[in-house]
Protein backbone atom coordinates (compact mmCIF):
# COMPACT_ATOMS: atom_id res chain seq x y z
CA UNK A 1 0.00 0.00 0.00
CA UNK A 2 1.55 3.23 -1.25
CA UNK A 3 0.99 5.92 1.21
CA UNK A 4 2.43 9.86 0.09
CA UNK A 5 4.77 11.33 3.27
CA UNK A 6 3.33 15.38 3.12
CA UNK A 7 6.85 16.14 4.14
CA UNK A 8 9.37 14.11 2.57
CA UNK A 9 7.14 14.54 -0.22
CA UNK A 10 7.54 11.05 -1.66
CA UNK A 11 5.78 8.06 -1.89
CA UNK A 12 6.20 5.33 0.14
CA UNK A 13 5.40 1.80 1.30
CA UNK A 14 3.46 1.39 4.17
CA UNK A 15 4.09 -2.26 5.31
CA UNK A 16 7.97 -1.24 4.04
CA UNK A 17 7.92 1.77 6.43
CA UNK A 18 6.25 -0.43 9.27
CA UNK A 19 8.53 -3.51 8.51
CA UNK A 20 11.63 -0.96 9.38
CA UNK A 21 10.43 0.27 12.19
CA UNK A 22 9.32 -2.77 14.21
CA UNK A 23 13.04 -3.99 12.86
CA UNK A 24 15.04 -1.41 14.55
CA UNK A 25 12.10 -1.38 17.56
CA UNK A 26 13.72 -5.40 18.12
CA UNK A 27 16.78 -4.11 17.92
CA UNK A 28 16.13 -1.12 20.25
CA UNK A 29 14.73 -3.25 22.95
CA UNK A 30 16.90 -6.26 22.87
CA UNK A 31 19.77 -4.32 23.28
CA UNK A 32 17.89 -1.40 25.36
CA UNK A 33 18.50 1.85 23.40
CA UNK A 34 16.80 4.09 21.19
CA UNK A 35 17.31 3.06 17.98
CA UNK A 36 18.11 6.28 16.40
CA UNK A 37 21.10 5.09 14.81
CA UNK A 38 19.99 2.38 12.96
CA UNK A 39 16.16 4.30 11.73
CA UNK A 40 17.75 7.61 10.57
CA UNK A 41 20.67 5.55 8.40
CA UNK A 42 17.83 3.75 7.07
CA UNK A 43 15.30 5.61 6.18
CA UNK A 44 18.38 7.81 4.59
CA UNK A 45 18.86 4.63 2.22
CA UNK A 46 15.44 4.15 1.14
CA UNK A 47 15.47 7.94 0.15
CA UNK A 48 14.49 10.50 2.29
CA UNK A 49 16.71 13.15 2.82
CA UNK A 50 19.10 13.08 5.90
CA UNK A 51 17.65 16.37 7.44
CA UNK A 52 14.22 14.93 7.21
CA UNK A 53 15.23 11.59 8.56
CA UNK A 54 17.19 13.43 11.48
CA UNK A 55 13.83 15.71 12.22
CA UNK A 56 11.56 12.85 12.02
CA UNK A 57 13.20 10.13 13.72
CA UNK A 58 13.83 12.46 16.78
CA UNK A 59 9.40 12.00 17.55
CA UNK A 60 9.61 8.31 17.15
CA UNK A 61 12.42 8.37 19.65
CA UNK A 62 10.09 10.02 21.67
CA UNK A 63 7.63 7.89 21.55
CA UNK A 64 9.99 4.65 22.40
CA UNK A 65 11.89 6.11 25.24
CA UNK A 66 8.33 7.08 26.88
CA UNK A 67 7.07 4.23 27.09
CA UNK A 68 10.33 2.73 28.19
CA UNK A 69 10.48 5.28 30.77
CA UNK A 70 7.06 4.44 31.98
CA UNK A 71 7.87 1.27 33.17
CA UNK A 72 10.95 2.23 34.54
CA UNK A 73 9.41 4.90 36.17
CA UNK A 74 6.69 1.96 37.79
CA UNK A 75 10.27 -0.06 39.51
CA UNK A 76 11.37 3.51 40.64
CA UNK A 77 14.39 3.12 38.41
CA UNK A 78 14.87 6.53 37.53
CA UNK A 79 17.02 8.86 39.61
CA UNK A 80 14.98 12.45 39.52
CA UNK A 81 17.87 14.48 40.96
CA UNK A 82 19.98 13.00 38.54
CA UNK A 83 17.89 13.60 35.27
CA UNK A 84 17.07 17.31 36.18
CA UNK A 85 20.94 17.98 36.03
CA UNK A 86 21.51 16.08 33.13
CA UNK A 87 18.40 17.83 31.42
CA UNK A 88 19.52 21.09 32.19
CA UNK A 89 22.87 20.65 29.57
CA UNK A 90 20.42 18.19 27.41
CA UNK A 91 18.18 21.25 26.46
CA UNK A 92 21.08 23.35 26.05
CA UNK A 93 22.85 21.13 23.79
CA UNK A 94 19.85 20.03 21.77
CA UNK A 95 18.87 24.00 21.23
CA UNK A 96 22.65 24.39 19.68
CA UNK A 97 22.08 21.21 17.97
CA UNK A 98 19.12 22.63 16.24
CA UNK A 99 21.10 25.61 15.72
CA UNK A 100 23.88 24.07 14.06
CA UNK A 101 21.48 21.99 11.63
CA UNK A 102 20.17 24.73 10.24
CA UNK A 103 23.03 26.66 9.40
CA UNK A 104 24.55 23.63 7.80
CA UNK A 105 21.83 23.28 5.65
CA UNK A 106 21.83 27.17 4.22
CA UNK A 107 25.46 26.30 3.75
CA UNK A 108 24.86 22.87 1.81
CA UNK A 109 26.51 20.93 4.05
CA UNK A 110 24.43 19.37 6.20
CA UNK A 111 24.82 15.46 4.57
CA UNK A 112 28.41 15.77 4.73
CA UNK A 113 28.39 16.88 8.70
CA UNK A 114 25.75 13.84 9.20
CA UNK A 115 27.60 11.21 7.24
CA UNK A 116 30.84 12.04 8.90
CA UNK A 117 29.21 12.19 12.30
CA UNK A 118 27.83 8.96 11.99
CA UNK A 119 31.41 7.58 10.79
CA UNK A 120 33.29 9.25 13.61
CA UNK A 121 31.01 8.46 15.95
CA UNK A 122 29.64 5.11 14.97
CA UNK A 123 32.93 3.69 14.37
CA UNK A 124 34.73 4.59 17.73
CA UNK A 125 31.81 3.83 20.34
CA UNK A 126 31.60 0.29 18.26
CA UNK A 127 34.94 -0.56 17.91
CA UNK A 128 35.00 0.45 21.67
CA UNK A 129 32.29 -1.81 22.43
CA UNK A 130 32.60 -5.09 20.41
CA UNK A 131 36.39 -5.13 21.73
CA UNK A 132 35.11 -4.10 25.44
CA UNK A 133 32.43 -7.09 24.46
CA UNK A 134 35.29 -9.54 23.27
CA UNK A 135 37.72 -8.66 26.30
CA UNK A 136 34.69 -9.75 28.72
CA UNK A 137 33.61 -12.89 26.24
CA UNK A 138 37.37 -14.15 27.03
CA UNK A 139 37.65 -13.37 30.70
CA UNK A 140 33.98 -15.02 31.57
CA UNK A 141 35.34 -18.00 29.67
CA UNK A 142 38.79 -17.71 31.97
CA UNK A 143 36.51 -17.44 34.71
CA UNK A 144 37.82 -14.07 35.83
CA UNK A 145 36.14 -11.85 38.27
CA UNK A 146 36.19 -8.28 35.70
CA UNK A 147 38.39 -5.95 38.07
CA UNK A 148 36.79 -3.32 40.50
CA UNK A 149 37.63 0.28 39.06
CA UNK A 150 38.87 2.86 41.70
CA UNK A 151 37.27 6.72 41.43
CA UNK A 152 38.72 8.71 38.79
CA UNK A 153 39.62 12.45 38.41
CA UNK A 154 36.06 13.45 37.63
CA UNK A 155 35.36 12.69 41.40
CA UNK A 156 37.75 14.89 42.42
CA UNK A 157 35.63 18.10 40.55
CA UNK A 158 34.03 20.90 42.68
CA UNK A 159 30.45 21.50 42.75
CA UNK A 160 28.99 18.26 44.50
CA UNK A 161 25.70 17.01 44.46
CA UNK A 162 24.26 14.03 46.35
CA UNK A 163 21.95 12.26 44.31
CA UNK A 164 19.81 10.26 46.61
CA UNK A 165 18.12 7.36 44.44
CA UNK A 166 21.77 6.45 42.53
CA UNK A 167 23.38 6.38 45.78
CA UNK A 168 26.53 8.70 44.20
CA UNK A 169 28.19 12.12 45.19
CA UNK A 170 28.83 13.71 42.05
CA UNK A 171 29.83 17.23 40.63
CA UNK A 172 27.30 18.53 38.39
CA UNK A 173 30.09 19.69 35.67
CA UNK A 174 30.60 16.24 34.34
CA UNK A 175 26.82 15.44 34.33
CA UNK A 176 26.12 18.94 32.58
CA UNK A 177 28.34 18.36 30.28
CA UNK A 178 27.67 15.05 29.36
CA UNK A 179 23.58 16.48 28.74
CA UNK A 180 25.03 19.09 26.51
CA UNK A 181 27.17 16.51 24.22
CA UNK A 182 24.25 14.07 23.98
CA UNK A 183 21.91 16.83 23.26
CA UNK A 184 23.77 18.74 20.39
CA UNK A 185 24.74 15.16 18.91
CA UNK A 186 20.99 13.90 18.80
CA UNK A 187 19.63 17.16 17.11
CA UNK A 188 22.28 16.67 14.70
CA UNK A 189 22.22 12.64 13.51
CA UNK A 190 18.99 12.30 14.61
CA UNK A 191 19.96 9.53 17.39
CA UNK A 192 19.05 9.33 21.10
CA UNK A 193 22.14 8.83 22.09
CA UNK A 194 21.20 6.54 24.50
CA UNK A 195 23.95 3.82 23.38
CA UNK A 196 26.98 6.55 24.08
CA UNK A 197 25.03 7.97 27.43
CA UNK A 198 24.76 4.58 29.16
CA UNK A 199 28.13 3.49 28.89
CA UNK A 200 29.62 6.93 29.90
CA UNK A 201 27.14 7.16 33.17
CA UNK A 202 28.23 3.74 33.94
CA UNK A 203 31.91 4.21 33.38
CA UNK A 204 33.11 7.48 34.04
CA UNK A 205 30.13 9.03 36.33
CA UNK A 206 29.43 5.60 38.04
CA UNK A 207 26.19 5.86 37.74
CA UNK A 208 24.82 2.16 39.53
CA UNK A 209 23.28 -0.09 36.72
CA UNK A 210 19.88 -0.14 38.61
CA UNK A 211 19.49 3.62 37.67
CA UNK A 212 21.19 4.25 34.26
CA UNK A 213 18.83 3.14 31.49
CA UNK A 214 16.01 4.87 33.45
CA UNK A 215 17.65 7.83 33.95
CA UNK A 216 19.26 8.07 30.17
CA UNK A 217 16.26 7.37 28.94
CA UNK A 218 14.63 10.49 30.76
CA UNK A 219 17.41 12.65 29.20
CA UNK A 220 16.61 10.80 25.92
CA UNK A 221 12.44 11.84 26.20
CA UNK A 222 13.19 15.23 27.08
CA UNK A 223 16.17 16.00 24.36
CA UNK A 224 14.17 14.08 21.41
CA UNK A 225 10.63 16.18 22.42
CA UNK A 226 12.63 19.44 22.25
CA UNK A 227 14.45 18.49 19.32
CA UNK A 228 10.96 17.32 17.16
CA UNK A 229 9.35 21.08 18.41
CA UNK A 230 13.05 22.70 17.26
CA UNK A 231 12.88 21.04 13.81
CA UNK A 232 9.50 21.36 13.23
CA UNK A 233 9.83 25.19 14.08
CA UNK A 234 12.81 26.31 12.52
CA UNK A 235 12.95 23.76 9.76
CA UNK A 236 9.14 22.42 9.39
CA UNK A 237 11.00 19.00 8.27
CA UNK A 238 9.42 17.23 10.36
CA UNK A 239 7.23 14.69 8.95
CA UNK A 240 4.48 13.47 11.55
CA UNK A 241 2.51 10.64 8.98
CA UNK A 242 6.02 9.26 8.85
CA UNK A 243 6.84 9.12 12.76
CA UNK A 244 3.88 7.83 13.65
CA UNK A 245 4.49 4.87 11.58
CA UNK A 246 8.08 4.59 12.74
CA UNK A 247 6.68 4.83 15.80
CA UNK A 248 4.11 2.20 15.63
CA UNK A 249 6.66 -0.30 14.31
CA UNK A 250 9.17 0.90 16.75
CA UNK A 251 7.23 0.26 20.01
CA UNK A 252 5.40 -3.09 18.58
CA UNK A 253 9.07 -4.46 17.48
CA UNK A 254 10.57 -3.44 20.90
CA UNK A 255 8.80 -5.52 23.33
CA UNK A 256 9.32 -8.61 21.21
CA UNK A 257 12.62 -7.39 20.85
CA UNK A 258 13.20 -6.74 25.06
CA UNK A 259 11.57 -10.35 25.45
CA UNK A 260 14.56 -11.99 22.96
CA UNK A 261 17.49 -9.93 24.55
CA UNK A 262 16.59 -11.35 28.11
CA UNK A 263 17.64 -14.78 26.56
CA UNK A 264 21.11 -13.60 25.69
CA UNK A 265 23.91 -12.97 27.89
CA UNK A 266 25.64 -9.38 28.36
CA UNK A 267 28.69 -9.82 27.06
CA UNK A 268 27.24 -11.08 23.98
CA UNK A 269 24.52 -8.65 23.57
CA UNK A 270 27.27 -6.22 23.98
CA UNK A 271 29.63 -8.17 21.35
CA UNK A 272 26.29 -8.40 19.00
CA UNK A 273 25.57 -4.54 19.52
CA UNK A 274 29.22 -2.82 18.87
CA UNK A 275 28.99 -5.10 15.77
CA UNK A 276 26.10 -3.66 14.45
CA UNK A 277 27.23 0.08 15.77
CA UNK A 278 30.33 -0.19 13.87
CA UNK A 279 29.15 -1.85 10.87
CA UNK A 280 26.50 1.33 10.51
CA UNK A 281 29.54 3.64 10.68
CA UNK A 282 31.71 1.90 8.11
CA UNK A 283 28.53 2.05 6.04
CA UNK A 284 28.62 5.56 5.84
CA UNK A 285 32.56 6.05 5.85
CA UNK A 286 32.21 3.55 2.73
CA UNK A 287 29.48 5.98 0.95
CA UNK A 288 31.85 9.38 1.33
CA UNK A 289 35.05 7.80 0.17
CA UNK A 290 33.31 6.16 -2.94
CA UNK A 291 32.61 8.44 -5.91
CA UNK A 292 29.23 9.09 -6.15
CA UNK A 293 27.09 8.28 -8.92
CA UNK A 294 26.12 11.45 -9.86
CA UNK A 295 27.95 14.31 -8.67
CA UNK A 296 25.11 16.79 -8.79
CA UNK A 297 22.56 17.93 -6.46
CA UNK A 298 19.59 19.62 -6.36
CA UNK A 299 17.90 21.15 -3.60
CA UNK A 300 14.66 23.50 -3.81
CA UNK A 301 13.86 26.96 -2.01
CA UNK A 302 10.61 26.56 -1.60
CA UNK A 303 8.12 27.07 -4.35
CA UNK A 304 6.42 30.31 -5.04
CA UNK A 305 3.38 31.16 -6.53
CA UNK B 1 -21.07 51.20 -28.79
CA UNK B 2 -22.00 47.51 -27.71
CA UNK B 3 -20.91 46.06 -30.99
CA UNK B 4 -17.66 48.13 -30.70
CA UNK B 5 -16.54 46.84 -27.35
CA UNK B 6 -17.98 42.90 -28.38
CA UNK B 7 -15.75 43.50 -31.29
CA UNK B 8 -12.85 44.47 -28.67
CA UNK B 9 -13.58 41.53 -26.81
CA UNK B 10 -13.41 39.30 -29.73
CA UNK B 11 -10.06 40.83 -30.85
CA UNK B 12 -8.60 40.04 -27.33
CA UNK B 13 -10.11 36.56 -26.96
CA UNK B 14 -8.82 35.17 -30.24
CA UNK B 15 -5.41 36.75 -29.56
CA UNK B 16 -4.76 38.60 -32.94
CA UNK B 17 -7.58 38.02 -35.29
CA UNK B 18 -5.03 39.05 -37.75
CA UNK B 19 -3.69 35.83 -37.75
CA UNK B 20 -5.23 33.29 -39.86
CA UNK B 21 -5.27 30.16 -38.03
CA UNK B 22 -6.95 29.74 -34.52
CA UNK B 23 -5.95 27.19 -31.99
CA UNK B 24 -8.61 25.59 -29.96
CA UNK B 25 -7.48 23.75 -26.55
CA UNK B 26 -8.74 22.00 -23.86
CA UNK B 27 -7.18 20.02 -21.13
CA UNK B 28 -9.23 16.90 -19.85
CA UNK B 29 -8.66 18.13 -16.29
CA UNK B 30 -8.63 21.76 -14.94
CA UNK B 31 -7.77 20.71 -11.93
CA UNK B 32 -5.70 17.65 -10.57
CA UNK B 33 -6.40 16.65 -7.20
CA UNK B 34 -3.17 14.97 -5.55
CA UNK B 35 -4.58 12.20 -3.26
CA UNK B 36 -2.39 10.62 -0.15
CA UNK B 37 -2.20 7.35 -3.07
CA UNK B 38 -1.64 9.26 -5.50
CA UNK B 39 0.42 7.58 -7.97
CA UNK B 40 1.35 9.52 -11.00
CA UNK B 41 -1.04 10.62 -13.84
CA UNK B 42 -1.76 11.79 -17.41
CA UNK B 43 -3.46 14.50 -18.66
CA UNK B 44 -5.02 14.94 -22.45
CA UNK B 45 -4.65 17.87 -23.94
CA UNK B 46 -7.08 18.16 -27.17
CA UNK B 47 -6.78 20.42 -29.62
CA UNK B 48 -7.49 21.81 -33.52
CA UNK B 49 -6.40 23.85 -36.03
CA UNK B 50 -8.96 25.91 -37.77
CA UNK B 51 -8.31 28.01 -40.81
CA UNK B 52 -10.09 31.28 -41.82
CA UNK B 53 -10.62 32.61 -45.14
CA UNK B 54 -7.20 34.21 -44.82
CA UNK B 55 -5.68 30.88 -44.03
CA UNK B 56 -3.12 30.60 -47.53
CA UNK B 57 -4.11 27.78 -49.59
CA UNK B 58 -0.54 26.51 -49.63
CA UNK B 59 -0.53 25.72 -45.71
CA UNK B 60 -1.83 22.20 -45.61
CA UNK B 61 0.43 20.64 -43.24
CA UNK B 62 1.05 21.92 -39.14
CA UNK B 63 3.92 21.67 -36.69
CA UNK B 64 3.17 21.71 -32.64
CA UNK B 65 5.23 22.36 -30.08
CA UNK B 66 3.56 22.16 -26.21
CA UNK B 67 5.42 23.16 -23.37
CA UNK B 68 3.76 22.78 -20.02
CA UNK B 69 5.33 25.11 -16.81
CA UNK B 70 4.65 24.18 -13.49
CA UNK B 71 4.88 26.21 -10.40
CA UNK B 72 8.18 28.57 -10.69
CA UNK B 73 11.11 27.92 -7.87
CA UNK B 74 14.54 28.97 -6.70
CA UNK B 75 16.76 26.12 -6.69
CA UNK B 76 20.38 25.36 -5.88
CA UNK B 77 22.76 22.58 -8.00
CA UNK B 78 26.01 21.57 -5.51
CA UNK B 79 28.68 19.75 -7.11
CA UNK B 80 30.54 17.25 -5.22
CA UNK B 81 34.73 17.01 -5.70
CA UNK B 82 37.51 14.90 -4.08
CA UNK B 83 38.75 16.40 -1.02
CA UNK B 84 40.67 15.27 1.27
CA UNK B 85 39.67 11.39 0.46
CA UNK B 86 35.75 12.24 0.65
CA UNK B 87 33.43 13.90 -1.27
CA UNK B 88 31.96 17.48 -0.42
CA UNK B 89 29.87 20.07 -1.99
CA UNK B 90 32.29 21.82 -3.64
CA UNK B 91 30.81 24.58 -6.17
CA UNK B 92 26.91 25.75 -6.35
CA UNK B 93 24.80 27.45 -8.72
CA UNK B 94 21.43 29.09 -8.07
CA UNK B 95 19.06 28.72 -10.77
CA UNK B 96 16.02 31.84 -10.32
CA UNK B 97 12.14 31.02 -10.48
CA UNK B 98 12.56 28.17 -12.97
CA UNK B 99 9.74 26.07 -13.64
CA UNK B 100 9.86 22.98 -11.17
CA UNK B 101 7.96 20.65 -14.00
CA UNK B 102 8.99 21.13 -17.33
CA UNK B 103 7.37 19.28 -20.01
CA UNK B 104 7.79 20.39 -24.20
CA UNK B 105 6.00 18.07 -26.52
CA UNK B 106 5.85 18.10 -30.61
CA UNK B 107 4.72 15.73 -32.97
CA UNK B 108 8.58 15.53 -34.85
CA UNK B 109 11.66 16.48 -33.87
CA UNK B 110 12.13 19.77 -32.69
CA UNK B 111 15.35 20.45 -35.65
CA UNK B 112 12.63 19.44 -38.37
CA UNK B 113 9.86 21.65 -37.50
CA UNK B 114 12.05 24.99 -37.63
CA UNK B 115 15.40 26.43 -37.64
CA UNK B 116 17.88 26.69 -34.48
CA UNK B 117 17.40 30.35 -34.69
CA UNK B 118 13.59 30.36 -34.24
CA UNK B 119 13.88 27.73 -31.90
CA UNK B 120 15.77 29.72 -29.42
CA UNK B 121 13.27 32.69 -29.81
CA UNK B 122 10.79 30.55 -29.01
CA UNK B 123 12.47 28.52 -26.67
CA UNK B 124 11.61 25.05 -28.41
CA UNK B 125 13.47 22.25 -26.29
CA UNK B 126 15.19 21.70 -22.91
CA UNK B 127 18.81 23.21 -24.34
CA UNK B 128 16.55 26.54 -25.45
CA UNK B 129 13.91 26.82 -22.49
CA UNK B 130 15.33 30.17 -20.45
CA UNK B 131 16.54 28.63 -16.88
CA UNK B 132 18.00 32.44 -15.43
CA UNK B 133 20.96 31.62 -12.94
CA UNK B 134 23.09 33.66 -10.51
CA UNK B 135 26.47 33.60 -11.64
CA UNK B 136 28.44 35.44 -8.90
CA UNK B 137 26.48 38.73 -8.30
CA UNK B 138 25.16 38.14 -12.37
CA UNK B 139 21.69 37.15 -13.43
CA UNK B 140 21.73 35.59 -16.83
CA UNK B 141 21.31 32.10 -18.44
CA UNK B 142 23.89 30.55 -19.53
CA UNK B 143 25.25 28.23 -22.63
CA UNK B 144 23.33 25.04 -22.73
CA UNK B 145 26.24 22.82 -22.28
CA UNK B 146 26.98 24.14 -19.16
CA UNK B 147 27.81 21.75 -16.30
CA UNK B 148 25.44 22.96 -14.19
CA UNK B 149 22.84 23.74 -16.34
CA UNK B 150 23.07 20.17 -17.98
CA UNK B 151 23.20 18.10 -14.81
CA UNK B 152 20.08 20.39 -13.65
CA UNK B 153 18.21 19.22 -16.24
CA UNK B 154 19.28 15.92 -16.46
CA UNK B 155 18.27 15.38 -12.17
CA UNK B 156 15.13 17.00 -13.17
CA UNK B 157 14.70 14.51 -15.37
CA UNK B 158 15.47 11.26 -13.88
CA UNK B 159 13.10 12.52 -11.68
CA UNK B 160 10.56 12.92 -14.25
CA UNK B 161 9.94 16.23 -13.89
CA UNK B 162 11.68 17.61 -17.02
CA UNK B 163 10.78 16.40 -20.30
CA UNK B 164 11.56 16.36 -23.65
CA UNK B 165 8.99 14.09 -26.33
CA UNK B 166 9.01 14.97 -29.97
CA UNK B 167 6.53 12.20 -30.60
CA UNK B 168 4.12 12.79 -28.02
CA UNK B 169 1.72 14.93 -30.14
CA UNK B 170 -0.25 12.97 -32.72
CA UNK B 171 -2.49 14.63 -35.04
CA UNK B 172 -5.56 12.82 -35.81
CA UNK B 173 -6.31 14.58 -38.97
CA UNK B 174 -4.47 17.09 -40.57
CA UNK B 175 -6.09 19.65 -38.34
CA UNK B 176 -7.36 18.12 -35.43
CA UNK B 177 -4.26 16.78 -32.08
CA UNK B 178 -4.26 15.69 -28.62
CA UNK B 179 -1.38 14.68 -26.68
CA UNK B 180 -0.53 13.20 -23.54
CA UNK B 181 0.81 15.34 -20.04
CA UNK B 182 2.05 12.96 -18.02
CA UNK B 183 2.60 13.76 -14.34
CA UNK B 184 4.85 11.99 -12.00
CA UNK B 185 3.79 10.66 -8.18
CA UNK B 186 5.96 13.42 -6.87
CA UNK B 187 4.04 16.22 -8.85
CA UNK B 188 4.57 19.67 -7.24
CA UNK B 189 1.31 21.58 -6.63
CA UNK B 190 0.41 24.32 -8.16
CA UNK B 191 -0.83 26.68 -11.23
CA UNK B 192 0.43 24.81 -14.70
CA UNK B 193 0.31 26.99 -17.57
CA UNK B 194 0.28 25.15 -20.82
CA UNK B 195 1.57 27.17 -24.15
CA UNK B 196 1.22 25.78 -27.44
CA UNK B 197 2.53 27.35 -30.02
CA UNK B 198 2.37 26.50 -34.25
CA UNK B 199 4.33 26.34 -36.75
CA UNK B 200 3.90 25.51 -40.82
CA UNK B 201 6.76 25.25 -43.04
CA UNK B 202 9.59 25.98 -40.40
CA UNK B 203 7.75 29.73 -39.68
CA UNK B 204 6.11 30.33 -35.98
CA UNK B 205 2.53 31.27 -37.07
CA UNK B 206 0.73 31.78 -34.09
CA UNK B 207 0.06 30.52 -30.15
CA UNK B 208 -2.66 29.77 -27.18
CA UNK B 209 -2.54 29.29 -23.63
CA UNK B 210 -4.21 27.10 -21.34
CA UNK B 211 -3.41 26.18 -17.82
CA UNK B 212 -4.84 23.42 -15.06
CA UNK B 213 -3.76 23.40 -11.38
CA UNK B 214 -2.53 20.52 -8.99
CA UNK B 215 -4.22 20.80 -5.51
CA UNK B 216 -3.21 18.51 -3.14
CA UNK B 217 -6.42 17.37 -1.00
CA UNK B 218 -7.42 15.61 2.33
CA UNK B 219 -5.39 14.82 5.19
CA UNK B 220 -1.97 15.07 3.91
CA UNK B 221 -2.29 18.13 2.77
CA UNK B 222 -3.76 19.53 5.89
CA UNK B 223 -0.43 18.29 7.36
CA UNK B 224 1.51 19.71 5.25
CA UNK B 225 0.04 23.27 5.42
CA UNK B 226 0.21 22.94 9.10
CA UNK B 227 3.91 21.93 9.29
CA UNK B 228 4.82 25.01 7.24
CA UNK B 229 2.14 27.93 8.50
CA UNK B 230 2.14 26.53 12.48
CA UNK B 231 5.19 24.83 12.73
CA UNK B 232 4.61 25.27 17.03
CA UNK B 233 1.53 23.87 17.16
CA UNK B 234 2.43 21.18 14.55
CA UNK B 235 5.75 20.21 16.67
CA UNK B 236 3.67 20.44 20.08
CA UNK B 237 0.84 18.08 18.14
CA UNK B 238 3.64 15.77 17.10
CA UNK B 239 5.78 15.45 20.19
CA UNK B 240 1.93 14.99 22.08
CA UNK B 241 1.32 12.30 19.33
CA UNK B 242 4.63 10.90 20.13
CA UNK B 243 3.95 10.62 23.69
CA UNK B 244 0.49 9.35 23.89
CA UNK B 245 2.16 6.06 21.35
CA UNK B 246 4.26 4.98 23.92
CA UNK B 247 2.36 5.70 26.57
CA UNK B 248 -0.24 3.41 24.76
CA UNK B 249 2.05 0.77 23.60
CA UNK B 250 3.26 0.34 27.48
CA UNK B 251 -0.26 0.08 28.66
CA UNK B 252 -0.83 -2.85 25.75
CA UNK B 253 2.34 -4.60 26.19
CA UNK B 254 2.34 -4.12 30.53
CA UNK B 255 3.14 -7.73 31.83
CA UNK B 256 1.68 -7.13 35.10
Amino acid sequence: MQLYLPIADLPVNVFLVLAMGAAVGFVSGMFGIGGGFLMTPLLIFIGITPAVAVASVASHIAASSFSGALSYWRRRAIDPALASVLLCGGVTGTALGVWTFTQLRALGQLDLMIALSYVVLLSTVGSVMFSEGLRALMRTRRGAVPPRRAHNWIHGLPLKMRFKRSKIYLSVIPVVIVGIVIGFIGAIMGIGGGFILVPIMIYLLRVPTSTVIGTSMILTLVTMLFATLLHAVTNHLVDAVLALILMIGGVTGAQFGARAGQKIRGEQLRLLLGLLILSVGVRFAVELVIRPEDLFTIRELGVSG
Amino acid sequence: MIRALLAVALTLMLGGAARAERLIVSVSNHRVTVTPNYSGEELVLFGSVEKDASTPADRTTYDLVVTVMGPRADMVTRRKEHTFGIWINTDYRQFLQVPSYLALFANRSFEAITSPEIARRQQIGLNNVLLMQRVSGDYADVVPNDAFRSAFIRLRTQRGLYREDAAAVTFLTPTLFRTGIPLPAEVPIGTYEVEIKLFSNGAFIGKTDTAFEIVKVGFEQFVATNARQNGLVYGLVTAAMALMTGWMASIVFRKD
